[in-house]
């Protein structure tokens, strides 16, 4: 409980700040490296019963806002630079675009209707003209395609060696986490029931009947619990048909395609609840298999792991922040088996 | 050089009443024409026809998206022959409506309307021909896709898994289409998009023919009204593309029905093959959509800006340049799909070059427009609609072609808002200018301006209600494709649903518009809309005689300037 209470309150005060700018953004996440190795014999003597009570999101952070008209906060660093691409320089761009050609017509309909220009001109070419129409959409587009591809190039990096795995598996029409650095256990996440609404998911009790719900639609029995700030190498696939796991205020949308596995790093920056739902159609209940990624300092995490039967501790001590620290790896090793690391490392 | 396309002079052009026309009886005229006008006419009826259909569809969407929650679709399902519906068979049935909706309006409206409807009218008609190459082969293309409609409806009262009706979404991704749907239902659906996939095959052939080898003495290509081009060039990516999805679409039914493995990871395949296939035959099929568009678009504004297109050539090549990039960007769809980060940068920069010949065919409109005499009948304002709110689809496409960016707005309905931007208020407003355009040629009666400027206005601002806000939905997350959503979407999908019902008044405007034309429009001269209008068919009488250019008209060598 105790830990169900510093998360909440651990909430609003990110809620507070959550829309503070990405400069404060990057000095949370350091700070909570830097407290990782003191604070973690605490934590792990806390942690090795394993206690969780899920966090309550903030209002308007990882979900969508009513009557909202932008993007959603973003909580990563791809998002922050995407939401940068997006609002800094694509939305003045375009906006301009269809300005000028506005513009342009209003000038046709006012100085060359029928009354005010009764004699048309015949001119229909002039070279310079076209030459410059078509040459300054190039230099624009090269001045959005510069940005853009570098952020695909950041979007693509590989997680680093020894970043915790986490199994992402498509269902019709519910998710399963698998996490085979924690003891390979597996976390099956369905819709809450809508109150009022006919049953989604039989034996799944109703959204809003335990104080850290979020709102109908979005919220889950068992969210993916994530730890917050490290990269986490996400493995996507499906069990029947395709779906895609998408997470919109952390920028993340990818395909679990049966038969493939597609992998892609997540790094949440802060701790919070973050929405998001299936993104390719996959049947009938295809608007009822949504996903919440809860991301927590790495103590909570652990002993979010240790509540599951068979849970072990990732090492993580080929991190290069844990790595640095001495204690952090001491602390880990006594907890973690080598299995668990042995499995780390065959992937 | 001869690089414009107006002022044909039509030298020896004999018109007038016929007195012998031949017309066959009812049945040998209708169901068995080889007549260009006359199945020109038929594919616009079927389109109207179609579009009713297809635009109820999008109504019982929009009305159940009105508030969060399932509201109607119990009802619809029983519509659809469902007894005492469970909650999957249910929401199955607004995934059986978002497929119909899409493949309707794609295949049985914008479709016919532009490339059979006006293209079979106007084609032969501007270049000097007596009517299309393969007349009976026309014939053939028009029934087909008549029968393709049949099939795709009757697929909604057969089992497709969880319910009645083919519920894949338009692009039948493998393998919710095949191990995900079992049933008939979707059977039915793929034997749809054969039999309209082989019409318009058919078609594409035809028009190729009659362009390259029917223009009338005189007239080069370079000469070719631009509506002709954008129906040549819409006719080569019809050629190349369809097979590709006839190809896709046989080895889905294979997958089901044989035992093959093409899509099936299990046996060796993969799904996403199947969507390489569908979007290379998918992508271009959006321009085969809107290029026609943009020759009625030409050849309206030149028209009733008194001046000839400005940029003639570059609005050719432009066309031409559109057709060939648009078959290098597929998989701009599949960005999600877990592209390699080498395939995402390529389709990014190649779908952002698509950008540059349309903005020259927007700034070339623009252009003809400036120091023109621009009267404001209805054709014109539709088309200045169009240009508009074809900028505004065509610049969020533009945000969309960054494949980083794509990873929040894939499948969300930021992507819908798009594409209804360029098809439902780019496709359909060109389909409407044309409509007021030809209309009194085709039929010889007068619609009334009043009327057509009311149905603008309404329009207008009804599709702009429904579509604008679905940029914020997107923006804000809210997938494609859902029959409900948590209550922070309700704001904007409301206002959705109010400009549905605004868009659909305007319908009813069009056709009391079209009841008047016929009860009371003024006879249609040959040349209603004056000097502006030079290409061959304002030579003829409106109506046309049953067959035209008995004699070949000749295009002279004009001065140009």
């Amino acid at each position: 409980m105790t830990f169900g209470k510093i998360s909440h309150g651990l909430g609003q005060t990110i809620g507070a700040f959550g829309l503070s700018a990405a400069a404060a953004l990057t000095a949370v996440v350091p700070a909570f490296a830097q407290e990782a190795p003191a604070s973690t014999p605490v934590a792990a003597a806390t942690a090795a019963a394993g206690s969780y009570t899920p966090m309550k999101p903030v209002e308007g952070i990882g979900m969508p806002i009513d009557g909202a008209y932008g993007l959603q906060t973003q909580f990563s660093k791809t998002g922050e630079y995407g939401e940068w691409i997006h609002n800094i320089i694509l939305m003045p761009i375009i906006t301009a675009i269809c300005v000028l050609v506005l513009i342009l017509l209003v000038i046709i309909a006012v100085r060359f209707n029928r009354r005010a220009n009764p004699v048309a001109s015949k001119t229909s070419h002039n070279t310079i003209l076209e030459v410059v129409w078509t040459l300054v959409p190039v230099l624009i587009l090269i001045g959005i395609a510069v940005p853009s591809i570098d952020l695909i190039a950041k979007q693509y990096k590989p997680a680093p060696e020894g970043a915790l795995t986490i199994k992402v598996t498509g269902n019709q029409w519910f998710w399963t986490y698998g996490y085979p650095d924690n003891g390979d256990f597996e976390v099956i996440s369905n819709m809450l029931n809508v109150p009022g609404a006919p049953t989604i998911n039989n034996g799944v009790r109703e959204v809003g009947s335990k104080p850290w719900d979020g709102p109908s639609h979005l919220e889950v029995d068992n969210r993916m619990v994530v730890p917050v700030g490290e990269p986490i190498r996400l493995q996507i696939t499906a069990a029947d048909v395709i779906h895609s796991f998408a997470v919109p205020s952390l920028w993340f949308k990818l395909d679990a395609v049966p038969g493939r596995i597609n992998e892609k790093v997540l790094v949440v920056e802060k701790p919070g609840v973050y929405y998001g739902q299936c993104s390719e159609l996959c049947g009938a209940k295809h608007g009822y298999m949504p996903i919440a990624v809860e991301a927590l300092p790495r103590d909570k995490y652990n002993a979010w792991v240790l509540t599951h039967a068979g849970a072990q501790i990732d090492t993580g001590k080929k991190k290069p922040a844990a790595a640095a620290a001495v204690p952090a790896p001491a602390a880990d090793a006594s907890e973690a088996a080598p299995a668990a690391d042995a499995t780390a490392e065959a992937e | 050089m001869a690089t414009t396309a107006d002022h044909f002079q039509a030298h020896s052009e004999e018109h007038g009443h016929h007195d012998h026309e031949h017309k066959p009886a009812f049945f040998a005229r209708w169901f068995m024409s080889t007549n260009h006008k006359d199945i020109g006419t038929m594919y616009l009826i079927f389109a109207i026809i179609a579009g009713i259909v297809g635009g109820a569809f999008s109504g019982m969407m929009r009305v159940e998206l009105a508030h969060p929650g399932i509201q109607y679709l119990d009802t619809f399902a029983r519509w659809f022959g469902a007894v005492n519906p469970d909650f999957n068979t249910t929401l199955h049935t607004w995934n059986v409506l978002i497929t119909a909706h899409g493949l309707i309006m794609v295949f049985f409206m914008v479709m016919p309307a532009m490339i059979g409807g006006f293209g079979n009218w106007f084609v032969p008609l501007m270049i000097g021909a007596p009517d299309m190459a393969f007349p009976r082969m026309n014939n053939i293309s028009f029934w087909m896709t008549v029968a393709g409609f049949f099939s795709l409806l009757c697929s909604a009262f057969v089992p497709g898994g969880t319910g009645n009706g083919a519920g894949t979404g338009w692009t039948v991704y493998a393998p919710l289409s095949t191990s995900g749907s079992p049933g008939p239902a979707v059977d039915f659906g793929i034997f749809a998009l054969h039999l309209a996939g082989a019409g318009s095959i058919m078609g594409a052939i035809n028009f190729i023919t009659t362009i390259l080898n029917m223009r009338a003495p005189g007239m080069t290509l370079h000469k070719m009204p631009l509506f002709v081009w954008s129906m040549l060039v819409t006719a080569f990516l019809l050629l190349l593309s369809l097979p590709v999805l006839a190809a896709a679409v046989t080895m889905l039914l294979t997958d089901r029905n044989f035992g093959t493995t093409f899509f099936d990871a299990s046996g060796g395949g993969d799904p996403i093959l199947y969507q390489h296939l569908f979007w290379f035959f998918g992508h271009p099929e959006v321009y085969i959509m809107i290029l026609p568009g943009f020759g009625m678009i030409s050849q309206i504004v030149s028209t009733f800006s008194k001046k000839p297109v400005f940029g003639y050539l570059g609005m050719a090549y432009a066309m031409v340049a559109i057709g060939v990039v648009g078959f290098i960007v597929w998989a701009h769809h599949m960005y999600a799909t877990g592209l390699s980060v080498n395939t995402k940068m390529y389709f990014t920069a190649a779908t952002m070059v698509i950008a540059v010949p349309t903005g020259i065919k927007i700034f070339s409109w623009v252009a003809t427009m400036w120091g023109g005499s621009v009267e404001f009948k209805s054709p014109m304002v539709w088309a200045l609609g169009f240009i508009f709110l074809f900028t505004v689809g065509g610049v969020t496409g533009v945000v969309l072609a960054n494949g980083g960016v794509d990873d929040v707005m894939h499948d969300t309905y930021y992507v819908v808002a798009h594409f209804h931007y360029v098809l439902s208020l780019g496709a359909v407003t060109a389909l409407f200018a044309g409509f007021y355009y030809w209309f009194p040629k085709m039929s010889g009666k007068m619609h009334s301006e009043f009327l057509a400027h009311v149905h603008f206005v309404i329009f207008f601002i009804g599709v702009n209600m429904i579509f604008f806000p679905m940029h914020f939905l997107g923006l804000q997350g809210m997938p494609r494709r859902y029959p409900d959503y948590a209550e922070a979407y309700e704001y904007w999908n409301h206002i959705a649903t109010i400009g549905y019902m605004v868009m659909a008044t305007s319908l009813v405007v069009w056709f009391i518009n079209i009841i008047y034309a016929y009860a009371a429009g003024k006879k249609a001269e040959d040349n209603y809309w004056g000097e502006g209008a030079t290409t061959l068919e304002w030579t003829l009488s409106s109506p046309p005689p049953f067959h035209q250019f008995e004699t070949l008209p000749v295009i002279g060598e004009t001065a140009h300037h």
